[in-house]
């Protein structure tokens, strides 16, 4: 089984946004990147399913030249080898990303590869446009089930779930298919020191992708009216016991 | 004419659709526009009473001998050929998974753009919609370079208002042309879950634990409190992605969006991913040994301490009163 993974770079913000000036990004400066869960999950499942039924796993970004991070991060769980669709980091929206995901994914097939299963994300950590997946399978003729929290995939088909509100929904598709899934579907292995020099070593193919003309497009960001509330303290240790007793009353959620 | 996309599933027609029925109606009275909607359910109960008292001219109900259950392939050629026919200008559906999806799929069959998520608009050439990134910690304000524009309401964008005086509603049946590929992704079975205990998203009290319980072991206290309170136990990504809580226990961005009464917080430093699923909480009592905290100055009680004293301390005077 050939397994393609598709995974954005993020920031991880901590407990406040702050903008760059411009309003076009977040100001990144003092911070770290990551992938989102649902992405990681990807790897992890795209990993265990080639340790059971064989084959390769490919893992692919668009984004800076910066997101090879993300990529060796990838490798370093497991994926063979990385595709980098290198931007100069600015927004694309997620038709724009699509388009540049799937000509990559037709020009490696023209040097051979084949994929059975794409695994994407239900929805970047950032942007959360819920569709670059369901874009890609549009254009690749896949079938794609999306929000998979559960899966068991056999050589030539899958069985995924899907939670909702009163349990599960079942689909079954043939391969190749694209699935994008949600974190819970299983937990991420944690890269150990040799894996992590391993990754060093994988091979990652580097282009520039073509851009189609922008259709959603970002004009600005801002921050939502922050509720800050300044909390009553009720004191420090055991001794705020006595007050923590009168609020859980007043709020009635302990009977007097 | 603006195309709302109308959700039945088993409750007739969920608040979440109402919100964004409410929101498509604002919409098209500002543009002069009648509003219109399509659905597929047919277990759909009073649907055109309850869709004329949202100001809702005309229903298109989807009829096909194929479309039992849901087939979002399906679903989505329907709606673009539904759209072909009556040129709506603006689609808008409830950003769920099942409204986020069949949009994004029209999008894509259309090559048109679409926006999740969003809590605002207004008018132009192009349209600019508000939307929501990272669960909403963050706003976007976005042109939108189509016709008709798609996008999906978020969760609590607007209240839910039914209109004053109310008008009749057409019911016209549209028959899709579909093939059998258009049904190769379709819900195959479905399993009920019975979730034991007390439930995360419904419950009015919410204990969660976060990296400062330390183990799962640690996670005993939480537990007790939450048994005297009828609470429901949930944790940070921290907690889940060391084993000490499950996944579907998770409280944030990629776990559940809480909204009790009181969410007892403890060792959880308040990180917006956490923080966007509870901020729907009456109150919050912070738990932290660190002053610092983030998580205090979104916070509505406050207690600087180590939880490993302060809970069993809580605890031993709860049962004290309770006996
Ligand atoms: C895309 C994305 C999605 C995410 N989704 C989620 C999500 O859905 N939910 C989620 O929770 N996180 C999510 N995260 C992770 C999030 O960014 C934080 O890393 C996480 O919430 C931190 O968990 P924490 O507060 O338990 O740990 P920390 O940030 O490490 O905080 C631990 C706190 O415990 C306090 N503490 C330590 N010991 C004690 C003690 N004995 N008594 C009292 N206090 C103590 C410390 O002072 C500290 O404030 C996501 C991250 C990303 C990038
Ligand atoms: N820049 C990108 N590079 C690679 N994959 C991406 C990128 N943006 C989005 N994706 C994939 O598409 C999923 C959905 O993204 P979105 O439509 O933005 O919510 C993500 O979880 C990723 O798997």
């Amino acid at each position: 089984m050939n397994v393609l993974v598709c995974v954005k770079r993020v920031p991880d913000p901590g407990a406040r946004i702050e903008l760059a000036a411009g309003d076009q990004a977040i100001e990144t400066r003092k911070l770290g990147f990551t992938i989102g869960p649902h992405e990681e999950c990807a790897v992890e499942e795209a990993v265990r399913l080639i340790e059971k039924l064989g084959g390769s796993a490919t893992v692919l970004t668009l984004g800076p030249a910066d997101a090879e991070e993300q990529l060796r991060d990838s490798m370093a769980v497991g994926a063979d080898r990385g595709i980098l669709l290198e931007t100069e980091g600015d927004d694309w929206d997620p038709a724009q990303t699509a388009a540049a995901i799937v000509a990559a994914i037709r020009a490696a097939e023209r040097q051979g590869s084949r994929f059975d299963l794409f695994l994407f994300g239900n929805e970047s950590a950032d942007a959360g446009g819920f569709q670059v997946g369901i874009r890609v399978a549009q254009a690749l003729d896949l079938p794609c089930i999306t929000g998979v929290k559960r899966l068991e995939a056999q050589a030539n088909k899958v069985l995924a779930r899907r939670e909702i509100a009163t349990g599960w929904e079942v689909y079954e598709v043939g391969l190749p298919a694209l699935l994008t899934v949600r974190e819970g579907l299983n937990s991420p292995r944690h890269p150990s020191f040799r894996s992590l020099m391993a990754a060093r070593k994988k091979p990652i193919e580097r282009s520039r992708p073509e851009r189609d003309p922008v259709g959603l497009e970002l004009l600005r960001l801002r921050l939502p009216p922050d509720r800050g509330t300044s909390a009553e303290m009720l004191g420090e240790g055991k001794a705020a016991v006595p007050r923590v007793i009168e609020v859980l009353k007043e709020l009635g959620v302990l009977q007097a | 004419m603006i195309l709302a996309f109308i959700e039945g599933e088993r409750n007739p027609i969920s608040p979440l659709c109402l919100q964004a029925l409410t929101f498509a109606r604002e919409l098209a009275a500002g543009q002069g526009m009648p509003l219109e909607a399509v659905a597929f359910e047919r277990e759909a109960g009073d649907l055109p009473g309850v869709l004329q008292r949202h100001g809702v001219s005309r229903i298109h109900r989807v009829e096909h001998p194929r479309l039992d259950d849901y087939a979002p392939e399906a679903w989505a050629k329907a709606l673009a050929q539904l759209m072909d026919r009556a040129r709506p200008q603006f689609v808008l559906a409830a950003a769920t998974d099942r409204g986020n999806e069949i949009l994004a799929r029209v999008a894509a069959v259309k090559n048109l753009p679409m926006a999740a998520n969003c809590i605002g608009w207004a008018p132009g050439s192009p349209p600019v919609v508000v939307r929501q990134r990272w669960g909403g910690s963050l706003l976007e304000e976005a042109a939108l370079h189509a016709v008709p524009p798609l996008l999906t309401v978020a969760p609590h964008a607007v209240e839910v208002r039914e209109i004053e005086t109310q008008m009749e509603a057409s019911l016209e049946t549209f028959s899709p042309v579909l093939e059998e590929k258009d049904f190769r992704v379709r819900v195959v079975a479905r399993e009920e879950t019975h979730p034991e205990g007390v439930s995360l998203r419904t419950a009015s009290v919410v204990v969660g634990g976060g990296r400062g319980v330390g183990s799962a072991d640690g996670f005993r206290v939480l537990e007790e409190l939450a048994s005297l309170l009828g609470a429901a136990v949930g944790g940070s990504r921290v907690a889940t992605n060391n084993g000490w809580r499950t996944h579907a226990q998770q409280i944030g961005l990629t776990g559940n969006r809480i909204a009790p009464d009181l969410y007892i917080a403890c060792g959880i430093s308040g990180a917006i991913q956490h923080y966007v699923g509870c901020k729907g909480s009456k109150n919050i009592l912070v738990i932290n040994q660190d002053r610092e905290a983030p998580f205090f100055r979104r916070a509505t009680h406050g207690v600087v301490g180590d939880l490993h004293e302060v809970l069993p301390a809580l605890i031993e005077e709860i049962r004290r009163i309770k006996t």
